[in-house]
């Protein structure tokens, strides 16, 4: 088991610099694992961050396995959720449509439309999101009911925090998004 | 048909769909000097909108928009002259 690099600056700090510089805030809690809502989430996140305001991702239960390593399953020692984690894939590339998945074939030709178009994919968002300062907070309750160890998800991660850190930063926010 | 505002500098976000020309503009405006002018080419028609709206909250000031008819697709000019620092 490999240990996640330590942040050598305080989150609290980078938090209140980022108070002090982008004064309006967004808070999203992204909950769905499906690949058209996080687009949404995401596009409304970039623009919102080169918008000026400070923006705060909440990932939690299918949502993050957004933040999970690609193939990423579980590494607790737990048969039950050992069992979970082989069926609930991480990995951000590879989400689902919500609707005409169509055992992948569906999203497939959507991934592919999209490239056409010159639209940036799911990791491609996510790369864009933390040029731009956008605050990734990884939700400790799901990490710890779905068996999802620190050293499966990815290093951009910011937080690993609960309700309270989400809603102490929500409390300021002018937009609050639930997806 | 003459351009009515006289660019310093350009940006290309043809064929790119929100939110990309925006995060373009607001990545281009980080190296951008104060007053100086950034011409966004974009075939997105949302950007007759957004632009406006990202000026506004960025605090920037929108010149103007022109469009120009390229086949069957239309291309938006918008003109953006940088007058917040940050």
């Amino acid at each position: 088991m490999t240990t996640l690099p330590t942040p050598n600056i305080a989150p609290e700090n980078v938090l209140n610099n980022l108070r002090e510089t982008k004064p309006e805030s967004v808070t999203i809690v992204c909950l769905s694992g499906d690949m058209d809502k996080a687009m949404a989430a995401f596009i409304i996140a970039t623009g919102a961050a080169s918008m000026g305001m400070r923006v705060t991702m909440f990932f939690t239960f299918w949502g993050l396995n957004m933040l999970r390593r690609k193939g990423s399953t579980s590494n607790v020692k737990d048969w039950l959720r050992r069992l979970f984690g082989l069926l609930n894939r991480g990995g951000a590339d590879t989400l689902p449509l919500s609707k005409f998945h169509f055992l992948g074939a569906g999203t497939a030709m959507m991934k592919k439309v999209m490239k056409q178009s010159k639209m940036p994919g799911i990791p491609e968002l996510m790369d864009i999101a933390q040029d731009l300062g956008v605050r990734f907070i990884a939700c400790t309750t799901t990490m710890g009911l779905l068996g999802i160890t620190k050293d499966t998800l990815i290093d951009s991660v910011d937080q690993y925090a609960g309700v309270a850190t989400y809603l102490s930063e929500a409390k300021n926010g002018s937009v609050n998004l639930f997806i | 048909m003459s351009t009515p505002f006289q660019a310093d500098e350009q940006l290309d976000t043809l064929g790119m769909f929100c939110p990309m020309p925006i995060i373009m503009t607001s990545k281009k405006f980080k190296q951008l000097k104060v007053g100086k002018i950034l011409e966004v080419l974009s075939d997105d028609e949302g950007i007759k909108q957004d632009m406006p709206a990202w000026c506004k909250t960025t605090g920037q000031e929108f010149l103007g928009l022109e469009e120009q008819e390229d086949g069957n697709k239309k291309i938006f000019k918008t003109f953006v002259k940088k007058i917040n620092a940050t």
